[in-house]
């Protein structure tokens, strides 16, 4: 009787064997670096309805990130300027732009302006801007340099591991409140002994447990 | 052969060292062979196809209900506060308990030397699996976010999502999935000599597809001596391995209730009851099956009275064990001077859920009683009844345990009456679909008796039979003492 099967098949237990080494190592690989934000999250750039340019307004001319984010100090959100934002301006700069139709439509409609959400957490993670803006954490720290970008950019991977990294550490990472609203921030060169004593001073102990964010 | 097993009747009752015959009719190893592969090779039944059918209908109504719930969302259960576990884990706990007795069979009964189980140890390891595939479907789906569920498992990642290793939740996936490897490795390595001859069969036959394909699970053996030695001790070591899981699965599942601190659950009695409540619930589906199974595929020489019988007796002792730890919960509630664990029993056997609580106390402590009668014990049409009854009593268990604990709220303004949705009695119906699919599917396609074992508690198996009967040349009329145990 013939064998139903060649020779070769006798290498099959081995590379079996390998192949689920291998394929494990991989999946392990893949999960770690596919399945987080860092890679789904980072880089995300949608256009929005108006060319708005945070280079151009905070860059070029200096404007406070709080004059449009007014809610970022008092609430969770730190919000989307109504149309009256853009027109206390507008009302009487580039008041024949086309780039700023939309805006010009939606004042003399009353219908909002529909910006596209860029910044996106879980529905079960809550976040709140003013605590961390109130304790020390810069905008740059979390959106990068806004300053910089013309189209707002995710930059930072927003994952529960890069929060923690703060969270474990603060002291790495904190600024001093006048220096909040900075653009390229360079801190001084003992940045982490003052972090440490505003820590102690002020009592900064930024939550690990889970339900510090989800509840 | 069928004036053999009138001497051995006769002989069994004289002489009390001897068992009845494991294997009646005076099969021969061939007999053997022929009466379990026939079954993989012959053209499909008819009444096969038939009950599939049925079966894979309710299969495409589970995976429906999932689809739908994926979509939807937990809340097209009946799960809310203050019950928030409803019916996925009342199943859950149901498929997990079905799945202990093939493990128990194969790997306690080997161990203690049961040579009885050899024509039942296939077919309840096949059921064990399938169970327990029923089982992890719930859990699963109930975690809500199904595409996130390999957060339960320690996969190193980005988000520093980790598992919380305090939660007996946790414990549970490990439990029940290491339950599920090592049960399926079992199986699979006791098939290997069996795959090897229906293989050998193909080769015979000419189906060389066949050939190949149970060749490929065979893994190339050919019964040399080599072979079987390593075999025996692999089979023995998973036997050793998987009786603690055995023990351990369900206890890890009582966990999940006795680790928190509502009153009903809050009890040190949980792990043994559940283990009790586990075997109970599984030997009672092995005798649904199998009632059904020998009689479909003409196996009654081989799945015999005294087999059904002795799972029947096991059914007695654990379903006893069982309602003993019924009564001693409500001793314990009284003993312990909590008026808040009183509550909860007197609650569930008085209460808005007593109709369950007396449907389980009827079908798992009193029904079983029945057994202590022998003729009851050994009737097939009141055992197959019974079978059943045990298991719908062994799902209201569960369903006693988890709604009634829970509809009781610490906060009385909470207190409410759970009913179920539609979309929860067709998930369990479902589940049952998704069960016979795959057991239809192991009849037809894989040998459901262990044949190689079978014939390894033959008398011929026996190293002196043939110096005791004639000239060493088999022949079937030759077969009249059968000996209980290999001397």
């Amino acid at each position: 009787m013939p064998q139903i099967f060649s020779r070769k098949t006798n290498r099959l237990p081995a590379l079996s064997l390998a192949g689920s080494v291998f394929g494990g190592v991989l999946a392990v690989f893949l999960v770690w670096y596919y399945f987080s934000p860092e890679f789904y999250e980072v880089g995300y750039a949608p256009e929005q309805p108006v060319p708005y340019s945070h280079r151009v307004h905070v860059g070029k001319l200096g404007l406070d990130c709080r004059y449009c984010h007014g809610g970022v100090e008092i609430a969770d959100k730190a919000g989307i300027p109504s149309t009256q934002t853009c027109m206390n301006c507008h009302g009487q700069i580039l008041t024949e732009s086309p780039r700023l139709q939309a805006v010009r439509d939606s004042w003399a409609t009353d219908q909002s302006i529909e910006w596209v959400k860029v910044h996106h957490l879980p529905d079960y993670a809550h976040f709140s801007h003013a605590s961390h803006v109130n304790n020390g954490v810069g905008c740059e720290t979390c959106h990068g340099r806004i300053d910089q970008m013309d189209v707002v950019r995710v930059v930072k991977p927003l994952s529960m591991g890069w929060c923690l990294e703060c969270h474990r550490q603060p002291e790495l990472y904190l600024r001093p409140q006048s220096e909040i609203t900075t653009m390229g921030y360079q801190p001084p060169a003992d940045y982490i002994e003052r972090n440490l004593e505003r820590i102690r001073k002020e009592g900064i102990r930024p939550p690990t447990n889970c339900s510090a964010c989800h509840y | 052969m069928a004036h053999a097993t009138k001497d051995l009747s006769a002989l069994a009752r004289t002489d009390y060292e001897l068992e009845p015959p494991l294997v009646q009719g005076g099969l021969t190893f061939h007999d053997i062979t022929e009466l379990v592969s026939q079954h993989t090779e012959k053209k499909t039944p008819k009444a096969w196809w038939a009950a599939f059918s049925v079966a894979f209908l309710g299969m495409l109504t589970l995976i429906a209900m999932l689809a739908y719930q994926v979509w939807n969302g937990v809340g097209v259960w009946g799960n809310n506060i203050p019950v928030g576990w409803g019916w996925p884990i009342v199943n859950f706990v149901f498929w997990v308990g079905i799945g202990h007795a093939g493990t128990l069979i194969s790997a306690i009964l080997f161990l203690f030397r049961q040579r009885w189980r050899t024509s039942i140890n296939r077919a309840a390891e096949a059921m064990t699996i399938f169970a327990v595939i029923c089982a992890l479907i719930f859990p699963t789906f109930h975690v809500g976010r199904v595409w996130a569920i390999y957060w339960t498992l320690p996969i190193p990642n980005q988000m520093e999502m980790w598992p919380q290793f305090k939660s007996p939740l946790l414990w549970d996936v490990f439990a029940v999935s290491s339950y599920f490897i090592v049960s399926l490795v079992f199986w699979y390595v006791g098939l290997i000599p069996d795959l090897a001859t229906l293989r050998d069969r193909a080769v015979l036959m000419g189906r060389r597809l066949r050939a190949k394909i149970l060749g490929f699970f065979a893994l190339g053996w050919c019964g040399a001596n080599r072979h079987w030695r390593n075999y025996e001790k692999v089979y023995m070591l998973l036997a050793g391995l998987a009786t603690p899981l055995v023990l351990s699965v369900h206890s890890v599942v009582s966990f999940d209730f006795a680790v928190s601190i509502i009153p009903g659950w809050h009890t040190t009695i949980f792990p043994p009851y559940f283990v009790a409540g586990a075997i109970f619930s599984g030997f009672a589906m092995v005798v649904t099956l199998m009632v059904i199974a020998r009689k479909a595929y003409g196996l009654e020489n081989v799945i015999t009275v005294d087999h059904l019988e002795k799972m029947n007796i096991i059914m007695l002792v654990t379903g006893t064990m069982v309602g003993f730890a019924y009564i001693t919960e409500f001793f314990i509630a009284w003993y312990s001077g909590v008026p808040y664990e009183q509550y909860a029993f007197i609650n569930r056997a008085t209460g808005p859920y007593a109709w369950a609580y007396w449907i389980m106390m009827s079908a798992n402590l009193i029904f079983p009683q029945f057994f202590w009668i022998k003729k009851l014990r050994r009737n097939i049409p009141f055992m197959f009844v019974a079978s059943i009854v045990v298991n719908i009593g062994m799902w209201f268990e569960r369903f006693v345990i988890t709604i009634t604990s829970l509809h009781r709220d610490f906060l009385p303004s909470s207190w409410d009456y759970f009913v179920p949705t539609w979309v929860d009695v067709l998930t369990l119906i479902g589940s049952f679909g998704l069960f016979f699919t795959l057991f239809l599917l192991f009849l037809r396609f894989v040998p459901m008796v262990a044949m190689a074992e079978v014939k390894g508690v033959l008398p011929e198996a026996d190293p002196h039979f043939y110096e005791m009967h004639g000239d060493g040349h088999s022949r079937p009329a030759d077969v009249q003492v059968n000996r209980g145990r290999s001397s």
